[in-house]
């Protein structure tokens, strides 16, 4: 039983989709391949006819200004994305993300496309492009479009893409101004499969003293990527306090829907200790975005 | 339609073409006989397939071939460069040489490949940049430190050009005297092979015309097999051979101990695990005999699962066995209880539990028999027992033991899990009918269900005190989880039974453990042997009992600690080698030289939810067989014609360093320097039976088997050149590679040829028998000798998330003499390690006996980023019938870290651990409920 019968690789996006849509079937898009072939090897996914590798497409590797964006593409591999400078200075917390997934050889592999692909609501770069406010560039047979980064998501697991007939480029950031920073961390325990119990991505624009603006993304806290919008919205204008804290935290907690995960970490000890978490990422990037 | 690829590897260009689902890993091993390159677990979890894609470090398992396309590939045999004829290492193979970090070798491709790549692109790292870089590159032999230190001292001689720095940090034995050889710092025999990726191990094998084997599991946990149906596997084409129970041609059960644990399960008999074997096949190549497994179809009268050893010896469980479900009640007695509670001042009684662990070898099981013209079999396997694999290999063919031959591969990794017959007597079963080589090796998901585990324990203790801490009663219940088969666990209990009283010097005494069959998989041997389990308990409970008193915890240590002189609970009266006070006085010392009052919690000003403290724990486990069994190895010692020596036994290297001890001692005996001693260890043709590599006793016995070997053919060269020369024997002397004879100086060629002249072959087998030991219940010495150790860990926790992490440990070992201290330091560092992830890291589950953690990625083994800072302190008592008054190292270093963990944990927070693995959101939980919020 070979995992798959033929492997193409195209090198535009355009000859990429035009495989996805004619290859014999069942024809899936790899990239860094860490979790497919994991699926492959031990049974989650059936194997495949065609494999279409996305790295030789010149387009999905490209990291670079373009206008006022930072534009990062999907099979841009994870370290790549933590050690470039850009990234460094426009999305701190995609590069402190960046440095969590796996582990170094895997991330060398690994794409950011991937990470995202996958739809988990508690992916270290889910959660840092959620807050990060990123959008996603989608080809299709029918040309490419794009679509804000939450809309990729339909479930836990569950992509709202057509994979028979589309994948994801890249993504789009805003460059960062004066006053912005962002800012990633998480909580895991040692056991069991490495998946975060809790991470949280802040990403905020000061105006002296006060919040100008402020995104907070936590995961797992939905089924989807989840933003904490009724906390961002306590917060837009006012100081950074011990009460407006307590207060944000509140109206987190209020919106958020922790869950239980067997072996990893149950609703109430996520509730417990988001706050720990969601304080620390907030006032990391309020100092630095002083 | 295939497509090309071109690459180009260590410097070579090669064109291929395609394969369907083929790896990078694969194309490097498969097609160019890159086998340096190892399959760990084929889940990108352990990264022991490390090679350089254009430059950055990759796993290979996961990589598919053909992206590989136009790239530079890079692996571990290409990092040496060949200068005029010789081989020279790259500075960083010479340093993990030099500094001890080779043990196993398995990982150590991967190792250096991960860290080549980080030099290449930080000539200067950090401590912490090493870490990063190395985070997810597994060592199971864990010598983490050793590692860190290696790439520290490559990195200096590749900066600085000079040549790599020797470990300055291990000192040589204090008791090395007058010893050239033993007690100093020399690297293993075989070191050079494993960091150029030259080792071979099984799976790196390669015959003509062999064919690949495959299991198919049974995957339930309990019921009778009511259908097997192979016809379509059969048809398949590339399939050589299915076979069932009925084609057994001898014994049907195999096992340690007990014959209890059938080879095949046949039509109508019970599966009694998941991991049990219905049918075995035999195919052109591995994805064949893969899909013929899936075609075979299997039906069951399943039935009620025994998921618990509390469970199982409950009235009315089902019985798994004929004679029921105790394997066996194991007691120990002395004093009177009642007595001895009435007694006391205080008693405390508590419970724990200890979880199943895997031993998470990097190198998964894999085993070649090869059929002989003559009749004969050879079967290639890394095995801790190789004459006991070909004995049960024999039975299970109907065969005479001597038409098996065992040749005892390089081993990735042992820790116990490689005494038991895993592939060994399927592979040989195939290849007798197809008369062809077949190779049975294990996926990391088959090698997690199907091989047994460390015993999960339930552990009750009840201890009693005088006020001013003198331990009057102890008594214990213990019940162990051993699962659908015997194999070790009657013998694993009893020691977690007897060494269940903790190292101390107690009047009156009680155990009884039930070790119990229960429907998970089978548990057995696992470095500690029971005595991991147990000492957590009762060091948990020293801890519980010092606090109740009021005393210091240390000082009650001491107090009741086991000297020269005192009676353990099974009788046995200690005459020597009793160095437990040292360890507890040198490790107390070293730790309130860094903290004066280590015990109390800091605060991080900091971080205010980070509290800083320390925990501590003692221990003692004995070395060898004991309990009345025969403890017996064999080696022999020859002289070769060109001066150097040879010796051999079957007892087996896992990694733990046995063939550099037998080398540095049969070069002291000999006066040479130890590269003039080559070691051949695990052919049951060549090599004399050494006996189990258990329970500690390989330094011991092949130690005093080699020694005696070597002190004997120096005595025969003695009496033929004393006889020749004239002079009385003791004035020839052995020094510096010469033999001194009355004015004449002869090297060993030349007493080579004086000994062949005058009729004599210079080889000598000696056959080595330690002191008789009596069985468990009879009084007198059990055990020839104990080794002990007390271990100290300093712990960070967030009292937030209840998160853990362990900072620095001390651990010192009794090891009576440290004949071969680069490979203790490994054992030591590997100690801890393992001792660590069982505390914080590993949970093996099963779940109505069906394995959870069947993944590496599920079942974590701890890595570099979780080493705390390790000081190792050697204290040597040396016991007098031990070889230079050596003892066991390999299990009591593991010991004391759990508890050392748990106790810092409670001393940080006032939980207290008794589950294992700590749970760190029970911990969160425990303090968030206790402060009403």
């Amino acid at each position: 039983m070979n995992l798959w019968q033929k492997y193409v690789r195209p090198s535009s996006v355009k000859e990429a989709v035009q495989a996805l849509v004619s290859a014999p079937p069942p024809a899936v898009p790899i990239a860094g391949g860490t979790d497919l072939m994991l699926d492959l090897k031990q049974g989650r996914h059936a194997p495949v006819h065609t494999l279409i590798d996305l790295t030789f497409v010149d387009e999905m590797k490209r990291l670079e200004l373009r206008g006022n964006e930072l534009f990062i593409g999907a099979a841009v591999a994870v370290n790549r994305v933590a050690a470039d400078p850009l990234v460094a200075a426009h999305a701190q917390a995609l590069v402190e993300a960046a440095n969590l997934i796996a582990g170094p050889q895997v991330r060398n592999a690994a794409t950011i496309g991937g990470n995202v692909a996958h739809a988990l609501p508690a992916a270290d770069g889910t959660i840092a492009l959620t807050a990060l406010n990123a959008q996603a560039e989608v080809a299709s047979p029918e040309g490419t479009r794009r679509m804000p980064f939450t809309a990729l998501f339909a479930g836990p697991g569950k992509s709202s893409l057509d994979k028979s007939r589309e994948i994801i480029v890249g993504f789009y950031l805003p460059q960062a101004r004066k006053g912005q920073a962002s800012c990633f961390k998480r909580i895991m325990r040692p056991q069991g499969v490495a998946l975060p119990i809790l991470n949280c991505s802040v990403w905020l624009e000061r105006e002296g003293d006060l919040f100008k603006e402020v995104r907070v993304a936590v995961g797992p806290g939905g089924s989807t990527p989840f933003r904490a919008a009724e906390a961002e919205a306590f917060l837009r204008g006012k100081p950074l306090t011990e009460e407006n804290f307590s207060g944000a935290l509140e109206a987190l907690l209020a919106q958020a829907k922790f869950r239980t995960s067997a072996r990893r970490a149950s609703a109430d000890y996520r509730r417990h200790i988001v706050g720990g978490l969601f304080k620390d990422a907030l006032e990391t990037a309020w100092g630095r975005a002083a | 339609m295939t497509n090309k690829i071109n690459l180009t590897v260590n410097g070579v260009n090669k064109t291929f073409e395609s394969l369907p689902g083929e790896t990078l890993a694969s194309l490097l091993r498969m097609r160019l006989h890159l086998t340096g390159t190892k399959i760990g677990c084929e889940e990108a979890e352990c990264g022991a397939c490390t090679v350089l894609v254009d430059g950055e470090p990759t796993m290979s398992c996961v990589y598919p071939a053909e992206r590989a396309d136009g790239k530079t590939i890079v692996t571990i045999e290409g990092l040496a460069q060949r200068v005029h004829e010789e081989m020279k290492l790259h500075p960083l193979q010479e340093a993990f040489v030099e500094h001890g970090a080779v043990q196993c070798g398995f990982c150590i491709p991967g190792q250096i490949m991960t860290a080549y790549a980080l030099l290449k692109r930080n000539p200067n790292p950090t401590s912490e940049e090493i870490r990063f870089a190395l985070k997810d590159t597994l060592c199971r032999c864990a010598g983490y430190p050793s590692i860190e230190r290696a790439i520290i001292a490559a990195a200096q001689a590749l900066r600085t050009g000079e040549p790599v720095q020797k470990p300055t940090h291990i000192p040589d034995s204090a008791r090395g005297g007058s010893h050239k050889a033993v007690g100093h710092k020399f690297h293993r025999p075989e070191a050079v092979e494993k960091v150029t990726g030259a080792a071979i191990y099984t799976d790196d094998i390669v015959l003509d015309g062999m064919l690949f084997a495959k299991v198919k599991r049974a995957m339930i946990p309990h019921g009778f097999l009511k259908k097997l149906d192979i016809s379509k596997a059969k048809a398949l084409p590339g399939v050589a051979a299915v076979l069932t129970a009925e084609d057994i041609p001898g014994e049907k059960n195999h096992g340690l101990v007990v014959y209890d644990w059938p080879i095949l399960v046949g039509l109508g008999e019970r599966v009694r695990y998941v991991g049990d074997a219905l049918a075995i096949v035999a195919a052109e190549t591995q994805a064949i005999a893969e899909e013929a497994v899936s075609l075979i179809e299997a039906e069951f009268d399943l039935q009620p699962v025994v998921t618990n050893a509390v469970m199982a010896k409950q009235d009315g469980a089902p019985q798994l066995h004929e004679k029921g479900n105790l394997l066996k009640h194991i007691k120990v007695r002395k004093g009177d209880m009642d007595k001895g509670f009435a007694e006391a001042d205080v008693i405390l009684e508590h419970t724990f539990h200890t979880p199943p662990n895997d031993h998470a070898f990097i190198e998964p099981e894999c085993s070649i028999a090869e059929p002989l013209p003559d009749g004969r079999m050879n079967i290639y396997v890394g095995s801790q027992i190789p004459y006991q694999d070909r004995a049960q290999v024999a039975r299970a063919l109907g065969w005479e033991e001597s038409r098996v031959r065992v040749i005892g591969q390089l081993m990735g990794g042992g820790f116990g899990g490689k005494e038991d017959i895993m592939g060994q007597i399927h592979s040989a079963m195939l290849a007798n009918v197809t008369q062809r080589p077949v190779k049975l090796l294990f996926d990391r998901q088959e090698s997690l269900i199907v091989h047994p585990k460390r015993h999960a324990t339930q552990i009750t203790v009840k201890v009693g005190a005088k006020k001013d801490g003198r331990i009057v009663a102890m008594q214990t219940e213990l019940y162990g989880d051993t699962g659908a088969y015997a194999s070790l666990g009657e013998k694993v209990m009893t020691r977690a039974t007897t060494h269940s009283a903790g190292p101390y010097d107690i009047e009156h005494v009680r155990a009884d453990c039930y070790a119990m069959y229960t429907n998970n998989p089978p548990a057995g041997a696992f470095r500690g042997f029971g005595v991991l389990q147990s000492a957590f308990a009762v060091e948990s409970m020293m801890d519980m009992l010092a606090e109740k008193l009021g005393m210091d915890r240390i000082q009650l240590r001491r107090m009741n600690a086991l000297r020269v002189g005192s009676v353990t609970n099974t009788g046995q009266v200690l005459r020597d080698s009793v160095g437990l006070t040292e360890c507890i006085d040198k490790v107390e010392a070293e730790m309130k030289r860094l903290d004066p009052d280590p015990f109390t919690p800091k605060v991080d000003p900091a971080n205010p939810n980070l509290v800083r403290v320390w925990g501590f724990a003692a221990a003692y486990k004995n070395t060898g067989l004991g309990g009345g069994a025969p403890d017996i190895s064999g080696a022999d010692v020859e002289l070769y014609e060109d001066g150097t020596f040879q010796v051999r036994s079957s007892a087996a290297e896992l990694g733990q360093g046995l063939v550099t001890v037998m080398r540095l001692v049969v070069s002291e005996e000999l006066g040479v320097t130890p590269d003039k001693v080559s070691v051949l260890v695990m052919d049951t043709d060549l090599t004399p039976n050494g006996g189990p590599t258990t329970a500690s006793r390989q330094t011991f016995v092949t130690g005093n088997a080699s020694r005696l070997a070597a002190k004997t053919l120096r005595d025969q060269i003695s009496a033929t050149m004393a006889e020749k020369y004239d002079v009385r024997p003791e004035q020839i002397r052995f020094e510096d590679g010469i033999v001194h004879v009355n004015g004449h100086s002869m090297t060993f060629a030349e007493v080579y040829k004086e000994m062949t002249a005058a009729g004599q072959k210079p080889c000598v087998r000696y056959e080595y028998e330690a002191p008789k030991t009596q069985p468990l219940g009879a009084g007198g010495d059990m055990h020839f000798a104990f080794s002990f150790a007390a271990q100290a860990a300093q712990i960070e926790l967030n009292k937030l998330t209840g998160e853990v992490r362990v900072l620095k440990v001390i651990s010192a070992n009794d090891v009576g003499m440290a004949i071969n201290p680069l490979g203790l330091q490994g054992q030591v560092e590997g100690g801890v390690m393992m001792g660590l992830g069982h505390c914080l890291t590993e949970e093996f589950i099963v779940e109505d006996g069906q394995v959870v953690t069947d993944r590496l990625a599920r079942y974590r083994v701890p890595g570099i980023m979780l080493t705390p800072e390790i000081t190792s302190i050697i204290v040597e008592h040396p016991v007098e019938a031990g070889p230079y008054g050596a003892k066991g190292v390999g299990e009591v270093s593991s010991i004391p870290t759990i508890p050392a963990i748990t106790n810092a944990i409670y001393n940080a927070v006032g939980v207290r651990v008794d589950k294992l693995p700590v749970d760190q959101e029970l911990i969160a939980r425990q303090l968030w409920e206790r402060e009403g919020k």
